[in-house]
C-alpha cells in the first residue's frame, strides 16, 4: 500500500500545471444554450419545419415515395415497440402509432380526394411524427440544475478524494486534493477557451466508458466554458442518476433503436440547427463506446455531417456571430474501464456486426454506479483528458483567432470550400465527402493526442508476447486458452517492454503520440506502475506478477482489450 | 491579354497548365465552348501562342491565350487542367499553391507517379518504399495545395488523334460529382464522349500502370512476335494491373473501364504511344538513355516501373511483368531473356481477382 501511494504521486506531474480557469461567458443569459432553452418551443417548431422540408426533398415531393417512407417508419416503430421497449419510453407510444396507422389506412383507401390534397394530408402525418420526435430529442437544460450538478460533481467528489487520502479526523474538510489532481486536463486548453467566444465549438471525444459523459461535462465546466449540448443515448436516461446529470448538462436524446429515415432526419436537423444557433456541441464520433478497446478507427458520419451543413448554412446567411465552426478532438485516457469485461465480450461475440444495444450490468442501477464512483475516487486511478488542436470543418488546424491555416501556414477562407462560381451553394454529395475527410482527420488527431499510460504499455507488450508464443493460433483460439497455461518470464517481458517503450518515445518525438509523465520514470518503475494500474478494479486482473515472479493474466480477453488501446501505431512490428 | 477575364465572374476562362501534346489537345477541345487561358513557364512558348497560335508545330485555336504568371491564371480561372509530366508536377503545384483556393477545381491529365520521401531521406538511404511514399497526381495536389475538388482525366486519349478531332472518349474521375459534371460539360462534344467515375485513385492508377504493359507490348512487337503473344501479354498485364492497383487503393471495377482496359488495349497496339515506342526501340537493341534523350516528351512508364519495383519490395506482391521490365530497363537484361522468364513463371490460374 505504501508503494501504491508513492507511485501515484509520480502522476501529479511536471508538465501538467493546474489552472484556475475563469468562466469565459460569466453571465448565464449570454450562453447560447440558455437562449436556446428559453426559446425551446420556437426552436422545436423550427426543427420540425426544417426536417419536414428535408424529407420533402429526399422523397422528391412525390406522393408515392412519401407514403412509402411513412409506412416504413410505422412498420419499424411497431416492431421496435414490440421487440425492444424501455422504461424510458412514453406511455402513449402504442396509442400514438395506432393513430398514425389509422390515419395512413384511411388515406390509402380514400379514392375521393385528389392527389395534391392527399399529399397535404400525408405531410400532416409526417409533421406529427416529426414533432413527436423533436420533442423527445430536445434537451431540458435548466440552469439551476446545471449549477447543482456542477457543485455536486466537484464538491462531492473532492470530499471523497480527500477523505481517502488525507488521514485523520479533519480529512473531510481538507482541500489538499482536488478533482483536478485526479483528472488531468492537458493540451490546447487556452485555445478552446479563446475559440469558444469566437465561434461555435464541436467537441469530439474518444468514447470508452459511460463515465465519459460526466467526465467531459466536468471538464467543460472546469475550463470555464459554457455548457455544451450533446446527444446522449436514450438508454442512459433509463437510469435516474444519469438522467439527472444528462438533463443538467444540456443533453439531447439519441435513440439508437430508431433507425427510420424520419427519425434520423429529425435528429440531424436538431443538431444542425443547434450548432447554427451557436450552441457548443459535443458528439462522440465513434457513435457508441469502443467495444474492442481500440481508439476509434472509423467515425460515424451522420452527426458529423451536421457540423458541416451548419457551417455551410452560416456562410449562406452571411457572416453571423459565432459563425465559424471549430472541431476539437479530445482523447480520454484511463488505466481502468469499468465496463471493459462486458464490452470486450460483446465485441468478440459480434465482431463486425451492429446489434441492438443491450444494457450491460455495470451501469444498470444507480447503486452500482455510486459504488463504482466511490471506488474510483477513493482509490488511485488517474485519468487524463487531452484537448486537441482545433480544426475547421475540413480538418485544417486553426490559429487562436480561429483562422484556418494550410500545411504551410497560409490562411484559408473556409467559405471557399462551399463556393462555385463565386457563390455558396448546397451540394449534399460534396458535403458527404467533406464529412468523410473530417472523420479521417479526427481519427488521425485521436491517435496523436492519445496519451500513453504505463498500463497501456504493459498490456500491449504482454498480449503481443503471448500471441507470439502461440503464433499458430488465431485470435479466437488464443483467447480460449486456459489462463493457467499462460505466463511470461519477467526478464523476457521487461526486455520487450523496453523495446516498445523506445518506439513509443520515438513516436512521441515525431509528434505521433503523447506520453503521460509517469512514463519518464525508469523502466522497472514504469512496469510496476503499469501492473498496479492496468484494469485495477476488475475481479480478475488482466495482468499481474505472480509469486514465482512471472507475468500472468487472469483474464486474457481483458488483457486483449487493454492491449488494443495501442493498436494502430504499428507497434506490433516490434514484437 | 484580355484583363477583363479576371473581373467578370461569368464566363471565366478555363485554365490549362502545361502545353505539351496532351495539354494542346485538351486546350483545343475546351476552346470549342470556352475561353481558354494557358500557363507555360517558357516566355517564348507563351509569346508564340499569343502571336502565332502555334506551339511546337501544333495548331492552337486562335482564341486561346497564354501567360507565364501563375497568379494571373489562378485569379482568372475557377477550373484548371494541369497537364504536366509527373516529374515536374509537384514543383508546379508548389509554385501555384500560394494562389490556389478551395473554390478552385483542378482536373489533371497526368498518367504518372511522384515519389514523396520524408525529409532527409532519398532512394539511397531509405529502407522501404511504402504506399504513402508513392503519390498519384491527385495526392500530390492534396499534399501541396488547399484544393479539395480534384479530378483526373484518363482513358485512351492519344493526343495526335484528339488533335485531328477523331472520335474518342475519356473518363473524368473525382470524389465530387460536381467536378465530374463540370468536366463533362466542358469537354463533351459530338465527337468526344465523357464518362464519370468516383474512384479517382483507381482511375489514376489505371492510366499509370497500363504504361508498364505498353512498354512490354512495344518490346514484343520490336522482337517481331505475333498477335498471340500480344493477346497473352495484354491479358496477363491486365491481371497484374488489377493486383497492383488494388494493393494501392483502387477498385477492381475501375480497371475494367475505359481508363483501364480501354486505355491498355489502345496503348499496347499503337505506334503513337510513347511508352509503346520506347519498348519497341529497346527490343530493337537501342539503349534506354539514347531512346529517352531522343524523345520529345517523357514516356511516363519508365519512372513508373522504377517506383513500382521499389514499392513491390516492401510488399508480398509479385508482379512478374513489372519486375522483368525493370531488369530490362535498368539492369541490362535482354528482352528475349525476360520473355523466357515470363513464359516459365509459375502462375497457371487465369483469373482470380474477383473472389
Amino acid at each position: 500500500m505504501v508503494i501504491f501511494e508513492q507511485l501515484n504521486d509520480i502522476n501529479l506531474t511536471d508538465d501538467y500545471i493546474k489552472h484556475q480557469y475563469e468562466p469565459i461567458l460569466p453571465k448565464k443569459d449570454e450562453w447560447p444554450v440558455v437562449k436556446l432553452s428559453k426559446s425551446r418551443k420556437e426552436f422545436i417548431q423550427q426543427v420540425v419545419e426544417s426536417s419536414v422540408g428535408n424529407i420533402k426533398g429526399l422523397t422528391g415531393n412525390q406522393l408515392q415515395a412519401l407514403k412509402e417512407e411513412l409506412e416504413i417508419t410505422l412498420f419499424k416503430e411497431r416492431m421496435r415497440i414490440k421487440q425492444n421497449s424501455w422504461a424510458v419510453d412514453p406511455d402513449d407510444e402504442q396509442e400514438f402509432w395506432a393513430e398514425v396507422k389509422a390515419a395512413l389506412l384511411a388515406l390509402d383507401s380514400d379514392q375521393q380526394i385528389e392527389d395534391e390534397k392527399k399529399k397535404q394530408e400525408y405531410f400532416e402525418v409526417l409533421t406529427r411524427i416529426t414533432r413527436r420526435y423533436a420533442e423527445e430529442i430536445a434537451s431540458n437544460f435548466k440552469h439551476s440544475h446545471y449549477k447543482m450538478t456542477k457543485r455536486f460533481v466537484s464538491f462531492g467528489f473532492s470530499r471523497l478524494l480527500n477523505t481517502s487520502r488525507v488521514k485523520g479526523f479533519k480529512s473531510i474538510f481538507s482541500n489538499q486534493y482536488r478533482l483536478q489532481d485526479k483528472i488531468q486536463i492537458i493540451g490546447e486548453t487556452d485555445q478552446i477557451r479563446e475559440l469558444a467566444s469566437k465561434g461555435t465549438i464541436v467537441m469530439v471525444p474518444t468514447h470508452f466508458s459511460n463515465l465519459d459523459s460526466i467526465l467531459i461535462g466536468w471538464t467543460i465546466s472546469t475550463l470555464g466554458l459554457p455548457p455544451f449540448i450533446y446527444g446522449a443515448g436514450l438508454n442512459l436516461f433509463n437510469i435516474q442518476i444519469f438522467a439527472y446529470f444528462m438533463n443538467a448538462l444540456g443533453a439531447y436524446k439519441v435513440d439508437r433503436r430508431k433507425k427510420n429515415q424520419v427519425y434520423l432526419e429529425t435528429l440531424k436537423t436538431y443538431s444542425r440547427e443547434a450548432i447554427q444557433f451557436g450552441c457548443h456541441s459535443l458528439f462522440f464520433p465513434g457513435g457508441t463506446r469502443s467495444r474492442s478497446g481500440n481508439i476509434e478507427s472509423k467515425v460515424k458520419l451522420g452527426l458529423l455531417s451536421t457540423a458541416i451543413e451548419a457551417q455551410r448554412a452560416n456562410y449562406q446567411k452571411g457572416d453571423t456571430e459565432f459563425g465559424k465552426v471549430f472541431i476539437v478532438p479530445v482523447a480520454i485516457n484511463y488505466h481502468f474501464v469499468l465496463e471493459a469485461p462486458s464490452l470486450i465480450k460483446e465485441h468478440l461475440n459480434f465482431t463486425g456486426q451492429e446489434r441492438y444495444y443491450s444494457e450491460s450490468d455495470e451501469f444498470s442501477t444507480s447503486y452500482k454506479i455510486s459504488k463504482f464512483l466511490v471506488k474510483f475516487f477513493t482509490k488511485g486511478s488517474d485519468i487524463s483528458v487531452s484537448i486537441g488542436k482545433a480544426m475547421d470543418i475540413l480538418g485544417n488546424y486553426v490559429d487562436t483567432d480561429g483562422n484556418s491555416k494550410d500545411a504551410h501556414g497560409r490562411s484559408i477562407d473556409c467559405k471557399d470550400y462551399f463556393m462555385v462560381d463565386g457563390k455558396v451553394n448546397v451540394d449534399l454529395q460534396r458535403e458527404e465527402e467533406y464529412s468523410k475527410k473530417l472523420g479521417k482527420r479526427i481519427v488521425e488527431e485521436f491517435h496523436k493526442i492519445n496519451r500513453v499510460f504505463s498500463s497501456h504499455l504493459v498490456a500491449f507488450t504482454a498480449f503481443r508476447l503471448l500471441k507470439k508464443q502461440n503464433s499458430k493460433l488465431d485470435l479466437f483460439s488464443l483467447l480460449r486458452l486456459p489462463e493457467e497455461d499462460l505466463f511470461l518470464p519477467y526478464d523476457t517481458f521487461k526486455e520487450a517492454c523496453g523495446l516498445v517503450l523506445a518506439r513509443i518515445q520515438q513516436l512521441r518525438e515525431e509528434g505521433a503520440v503523447h506520453m503521460a509523465p509517469h512514463m519518464n520514470a525508469g523502466l522497472e518503475e514504469i512496469i510496476q506502475h503499469g501492473l498496479q494500474n492496468v484494469g485495477m478494479y476488475h475481479a480478475k486482473r488482466p495482468l499481474k506478477k505472480n509469486e514465482a515472479g512471472n507475468i500472468v493474466t487472469e483474464d486474457i480477453s481483458l488483457l486483449y482489450y487493454y492491449h488494443n488501446r495501442l493498436d494502430g501505431y504499428e507497434l506490433e512490428k516490434i514484437i | 491579354m484580355d484583363m477583363n477575364w479576371k473581373k467578370s465572374s461569368e464566363n471565366k476562362p478555363i485554365g490549362v497548365i502545361g502545353i505539351g501534346s496532351f495539354g494542346t489537345a485538351i486546350s483545343n477541345l475546351l476552346a470549342e465552348k470556352n475561353n481558354v487561358l494557358v500557363y507555360a513557364r517558357d516566355e517564348a512558348v507563351v509569346e508564340a501562342i499569343n502571336k502565332t497560335h502555334m506551339v511546337k508545330n501544333r495548331k492552337l485555336a486562335s482564341s486561346i491565350r497564354a501567360t507565364t504568371d501563375p497568379k494571373l491564371i489562378c485569379d482568372s480561372c475557377n477550373v484548371m487542367f494541369p497537364m504536366i509530366p509527373s516529374s515536374a508536377f509537384r514543383e508546379v503545384m508548389v509554385r501555384f499553391a500560394p494562389y490556389l483556393h478551395p473554390y478552385h477545381f483542378l482536373i489533371h491529365g497526368t498518367k504518372g507517379l511522384s515519389l514523396n520521401l520524408p525529409e532527409g531521406k532519398d532512394l539511397g538511404n531509405i529502407k522501404k518504399i511504402q504506399r504513402k511514399n508513392i503519390c498519384t497526381m491527385s495526392e500530390v495536389i492534396m499534399e501541396e495545395t488547399v484544393v479539395e475538388r480534384i479530378g483526373c482525366l484518363a482513358g485512351p486519349n492519344l493526343a495526335k488523334e484528339l488533335l485531328e478531332n477523331q472520335p474518342g472518349a475519356t473518363v473524368i474521375a473525382s470524389r465530387y460529382n460536381e467536378v465530374i459534371r463540370e468536366g463533362q460539360q466542358l469537354l463533351r462534344s459530338d465527337n468526344f464522349q465523357v464518362y464519370g467515375n468516383s474512384d479517382i485513385i483507381g482511375v489514376e492508377l489505371s492510366g499509370v500502370l497500363k504504361n508498364i504493359i505498353a512498354i512490354a507490348s512495344g518490346a514484343l512487337s520490336g522482337l517481331g512476335l505475333g498477335d498471340n503473344a500480344k493477346g497473352l501479354l495484354i491479358s496477363r498485364g491486365m491481371v497484374e494491373l488489377v493486383y497492383l492497383g488494388k494493393a494501392m487503393g483502387g477498385s477492381t471495377k475501375s480497371f475494367l473501364g475505359l481508363a483501364g482496359v480501354g486505355d491498355l488495349v489502345t496503348t499496347c497496339n499503337s505506334t503513337l504511344s510513347r511508352n509503346y515506342t520506347l519498348g519497341f526501340r529497346l527490343a530493337k537493341g537501342e539503349k534506354l538513355t539514347d531512346v529517352v534523350a531522343d524523345m520529345e516528351e517523357v514516356a511516363e512508364g519508365v519512372n513508373t516501373v522504377k517506383l513500382i519495383k521499389l514499392f513491390l519490395e516492401s510488399t508480398d506482391l509479385r508482379a512478374p511483368i513489372t519486375e522483368n521490365l525493370y531488369k530490362v530497363l535498368f539492369e541490362d537484361l535482354k528482352v528475349e531473356a525476360a520473355l523466357q522468364y515470363l513464359m516459365k513463371f509459375p502462375i497457371y490460374t487465369d483469373i482470380d481477382f474477383f473472389d
